[in-house]
């Protein structure tokens, strides 16, 4: 049975009525006594030296406080931005590890790169002077595509990565693999790139820096998901800060979709400039410095292979992908392409032998980094374009091929050929679900009405599975992580009996405050609005490595479960007391401490009254308060799981896809809060959908000019571009290693939509003889592909 | 944005003589394209003249066989005017769709035509319908007012008053916008008027033009099949990311037949 406000409530987001009215606190909205204004000077170019920077007219400019260049920075012993995550190379040596100077020394690598900054009394008067700063610059040529970046006369983007390359990495059993095709019956091939992303967070990144000259301390507000991870990067790394002297506070974030997991240059920047000029310096991005300065997405160029046998089994499948890191490594760029993408590549699928390489690329572009899937939905793209086309070559059904193919349920846990060990999963069950919702066996009939109304109608399936809940610390440490994964809570009972829970995970959109009060009021029997959360501030949460791959409830609420533990191991202690019984005797259920077989009972507001008003308490084996701590390291990962089906009308005059139906039955574990779930499921669904059919980040081949630099020209999918969603999930395959058998939603949507639409797109042009599309499929490359495949009608 | 002198003046009048002062001023109108050229600090003007002060620049009415629109309507105000939508409903529903509902309750239809953006819609509403612009000092027809890209035959100190748009026997305007922008990547406006058959193109050239061999083909026979043999030269029109000129010249034709269909 659901509680009211308990766990598998549809309880309505707390935080909403402060961000939906204007409430709410964004880095923005925090001016500090005495604050300056930044702004950043970008190139303009995307590869130059500067020969040159000269200053005096910026400095001498209205307003002016101070101008700052990189040289400024390296004279004080200021760092380079570090990066989370060592790759070994084939043969076992390190990649390369270029250096990454917060503000260029003599080479700007993308336009955008940070020259100087100038710091004023005013954001108008900063962004004047810097206009007065002359760089004297020597352009030279430029590389932007990751494949162009590996010919031998190539530009090279770093003097000290030759080729351009970072790593040449690779997973799997490479001989069992090659065997596995040698055996084959059918090999299916295909080329694919997935498209690069910009992620457009609503709020523009931003930071404050601030240093106390009377503590020795300072203080970082800025735009992130993980402030504890930003004063670890940028204290230790960068700045050389003890963490007892820096604070990071990240406070109402609006939205990040992992560019906001990052430790950034403008944050070293302002707080080392605010000690320099002995006032506040604050730094907002606008949307066009948004566009060149926060890491972007995905860019992978890739060849696979699927080898099957005559009746359609798998056995074996060889990837080879050249991934683009952009022209700096951001903080995990490193991982994506590799344990957060090569690792996935079983899928659903009993697939016998895998083996993936992976270049990793220097070009002179903006960094890439995870974004909202991160290497799980390049995985899911591949194997799901793969089996779809599989299926049109041996002629059996899409949803047959997948079902002869699939891990049964009893086979869990099961150990794929690529590293993760899934730990449940009811793959079936997720298709038995979503075929009646999208009414698959009508689907022919519907085809043949659309074909009267002049339209091609395709069905498409994604059945994907993710990693999330990263990771145990052991398992990253062995495989590059320079940082644990765990996450701390702290759940404080106050003396009349509400809650301040402390948390690592940062919200920046996903409902914790509400998802997290839930669990509390779950296990006590208290109102969700008794407990208040705090998360975002370094000097008020114990510890935190923040919110990312979905891992704030796998991961933070399995800390906040641990924690929980212990109160009530304590509060049993003290009722045991304040009844005058054993402890064992004690029983708890919904936050009540019964004496067994009596009706001698206390509410847990009645034992933290007595707690920290401690007359009747057991002061010689307990101490009084009731405020307990936890870290929880994950067992493994969590692998959240499901069925997408997309069904979409093509007007072949034009080339435009309409996206008729979509639905998705999904295995997230135990549900929290389903209508939380089912948003974020929407919301991930669109950033999916956004990707195979209107986003694309282009930058011009020879200038490297970035040239969807605005909305005008880089499309975001709208309400009136989307469907409404039919969402359903289960909860009969809970994880089976955490605390609460929770699995993640938040990227979910995302990781399997692209492959849903794309195989949809594919499928209503297959009777023309289109096997394949690059995403995104615009109107204006469907209608090319109609024109290719039947030059006379689309003529 | 760079610093600027602001002006807010009560009369055209005014307005002309601020400009006739100011060699760099700027006129503002609905803003739409303007305020965000200066926030990217692409254009500087010493002034800038806010025509929101002047109130008989707005106002639909009915003037014989037309409509007036004043050049300080707001697009908003034309898709809910009752007597656009009963006189001339596709030019209403041309103004439906111009950008997002933010853009419609600033953007002006003097605005849209005096900027003259190559993807704007008006401007083909204003040549598919044979529409005239009444400015401070003289009229002028939509045939003579378009230029080239983003140019007009306005004068330096012209200040455009209103427009009057010529009831058409039917028309209706097939829009392909970009999806990103919403601008036009092909617009076409179709109008059966007393004196033939107009057909305007936006979105696809340097600027709004006639399609005169669909408009011989349409007075012939006014029906979607009449264009089957018209083949659009994809030369002169535009290329770019989002749409090749072979691609614009095909959805001209979609665009038309669309029109007509709608039109019919």
């Amino acid at each position: 049975m659901t509680k009211a406000d308990g766990i598998g409530a549809s309880v309505k987001r707390r935080e909403d009525f402060r961000f939906l009215t204007g409430r709410g606190t964004y880095t923005d909205d925090i001016d500090r006594p005495g604050q300056t204004h930044a702004h950043i000077l970008r190139s303009p170019f995307a590869h130059a030296r500067v020969k040159s920077i000269d200053v005096a007219a910026a400095t001498a400019a209205p307003g002016v406080v101070a101008v700052f260049t990189g040289a400024d920075m390296a004279a004080d012993g200021v760092k380079g931005l570090p990066c989370g995550w060592l790759i070994h190379n084939k043969d076992g040596s390190p990649m390369n590890e270029p250096a990454h100077p917060p503000i260029v020394i003599d080479k700007v690598l993308h336009v955008g790169d940070q020259i100087a900054v100038v710091i004023a009394e005013s954001r108008a008067q900063a962004r004047d002077a810097a206009e007065l700063i002359e760089v004297d610059y020597e352009e030279m040529p430029a590389v932007v595509d990751a494949v162009a970046a590996q010919a031998p006369n190539a530009p090279q983007v770093h003097g000290d990565a030759p080729g351009n390359l970072c790593y040449d990495w690779h997973l799997g059993d490479q001989a069992a693999t090659d065997a596995a095709f040698a055996r084959a019956a059918h090999v299916t091939k295909l080329d694919l790139v997935n498209n690069r992303l910009v992620a457009n967070a609503m709020e523009p990144r931003a930071a404050i820096g601030e240093f106390d000259r009377a503590t020795d301390e300072y203080t970082l507000i800025t735009t992130s998901q993980n402030p504890h991870v930003i004063r670890l990067l940028m204290g230790a790394f960068v700045l050389g800060i003890p963490e007892h002297k820096l604070r990071v506070v990240a406070p109402d974030v609006g939205g990040g979709f992992g560019s906001k997991i990052y430790h950034y240059a403008e944050e070293a920047i302002v707080t080392w400039a605010a000690r320099k000029v002995g006032r506040p310096v604050k730094w907002t991005a606008d949307r066009s410095e948004s566009f060149l300065s926060d890491a972007q997405g995905r860019d992978h160029s890739t060849h696979a292979e699927l080898a099957l046998n005559q009746d359609g089994t798998f056995l074996g499948l060889r990837v080879s992908t050249v991934a683009n890191l952009g022209a700096y490594l951001s903080t995990f760029a490193t991982s994506i392409p590799t344990y957060l993408y090569a690792t996935l590549l079983a899928g659903q699928y009993t697939t016998p032998a895998i083996y993936c390489e992976v270049k990793a690329v220097f070009t002179n572009t903006v960094p890439v980094d995870a974004y909202r899937g991160a290497g799980r939905p390049e995985a899911c793209y591949l194997i799901e374009r793969l089996v779809d086309n599989a299926a049109r070559e041996l002629g059996i059904d899409r949803v047959e091929l997948r079902r002869r193919n699939m891990v049964p349920a009893s086979a869990m846990p099961y150990q794929t050929p690529v590293a993760l060990q899934y730990d449940s999963g009811d793959f079936h069950r997720n298709l038995d679900l979503a075929l009646p919702m999208i009414d698959y066996d009508g689907f022919p009939a519907r085809r043949a009405e659309a074909a009267q109304r002049g339209k091609l109608r395709g069905i498409g399936f994604s059945t994907y599975i993710e990693a999330c809940g990263i990771a145990p610390s052991n398992v990253a440490g062995a495989l590059g992580a320079r940082a644990g994964l765990y996450e701390s809570a702290e759940v404080r009972f106050h003396p009349t009996g509400s809650v301040t829970l402390f948390t690592g995970s940062h919200s920046h959109g996903q409902g914790h405050e509400t998802t997290f009060a839930q669990l509390v009021a779950d296990r006590f029997g208290i109102p969700v609005d008794s407990v208040e959360i705090v998360h975002g501030d370094t000097s008020k949460v114990p510890f935190g490595m923040g919110t990312y791959g979905s891992r704030s409830l796998a991961v933070g609420g399995s800390a906040i479960a641990r924690a929980m533990d212990k109160v009530e191991t304590k509060a049993k202690k003290i009722a045991a007391h304040m009844l005058e019984a054993s402890e064992a005797d004690i029983e708890v259920k919904d936050g009540s401490f019964t004496v067994a077989g009596t009706d001698k009972s206390l509410t847990i507001g009645e034992i933290a009254l007595s707690a920290y008003v401690p007359h009747k308490f057991p002061l010689e084996e307990l101490e009084p308060g009731l405020d307990e701590q936890a870290f929880y390291d994950p067992k493994n990962f969590t692998f959240p799981n499901g069925c997408q089906v997309c069904e979409i009308e093509i007007d072949p005059e034009t080339g435009v896809s309409e996206i008729v139906k979509f639905v998705c039955a999904d295995d997230f574990g135990r549900v929290v809060n389903p209508m939380i779930v089912e948003g974020q499921v929407h919301g991930g669904l669109v950033q999916g959908i956004g990707q195979a059919l209107m986003e694309n980040c282009v930058y011009d081949a020879r200038s490297g000019q970035l040239v969807t630099g605005t909305y005008n020209d880089y499309c975001m999918p709208r309400a009136d571009d989307l469907p409404f969603f039919a969402v359903k999930y289960h909860e009969e395959a809970l994880c089976t290693h955490n605390p609460l058998g929770v699995k993640g939603c938040g990227e979910a949507g995302t990781i399997g939509a692209a492959a849903a639409v794309m195989n949809a797109v594919v499928d209503a042009l297959s009777a023309l003889g289109v096997h394949h599309l690059e995403m995104p499929a615009t109107p204006q490359a469907v209608w090319q592909a109609i024109r290719a495949a039947r030059p006379s009608q689309a003529a | 944005m760079y610093a600027f002198n602001y002006h807010k003046p009560g009369s055209v009048v005014e307005a002309v003589a601020l400009l006739g002062q100011n060699e760099d001023a700027k006129l503002v109108a609905g803003g739409q394209t303007l305020i965000p050229t200066l926030k990217q600090r692409l254009a500087m003007p010493g002034d800038v003249i806010d025509l929101s002060g002047i109130s008989d620049l707005s106002g639909i009415r009915e003037d014989g066989d037309g409509l007036v629109i004043g050049a300080m309507t707001r697009h908003a105000d034309v898709v809910g005017s009752d007597i656009v939508r009963r006189r001339i409903p596709a030019l209403a529903a041309l103004a439906e769709h111009i950008g997002d509902r933010q853009v419609r309750n600033l953007g002006t239809l003097g605005g849209s035509i005096a900027n003259n953006d190559p993807a704007a819609d008006y401007p083909a509403g204003l040549l598919g319908l044979g529409a005239t612009v009444t400015t401070d000092r003289r009229t002028l027809a939509a045939d003579d007012f378009f230029i080239g890209l983003f140019e007009t035959i306005l004068e330096p100190t012209e200040v455009v008053v209103s427009v009057h748009f010529p009831v058409p026997e039917r028309a209706a305007y097939a829009k392909f916008p970009n999806p990103a922008s919403r601008y036009a990547v092909v617009g076409v406006f179709v109008a059966k008027t007393s004196t033939g058959v107009r057909v305007a193109v936006t979105g696809a050239g340097a600027g709004v033009f006639r399609e005169t061999a669909m408009e011989q083909a349409l007075s012939a026979q006014f029906a979607p099949d009449a264009l089957a043999g018209i083949t659009i030269d994809s030369a002169a029109l535009n290329d770019d990311i989002h749409a090749s000129r072979d691609y614009r010249a095909h959805l001209v034709t979609v665009m038309a037949k669309r029109a007509v269909a709608a039109a019919s």
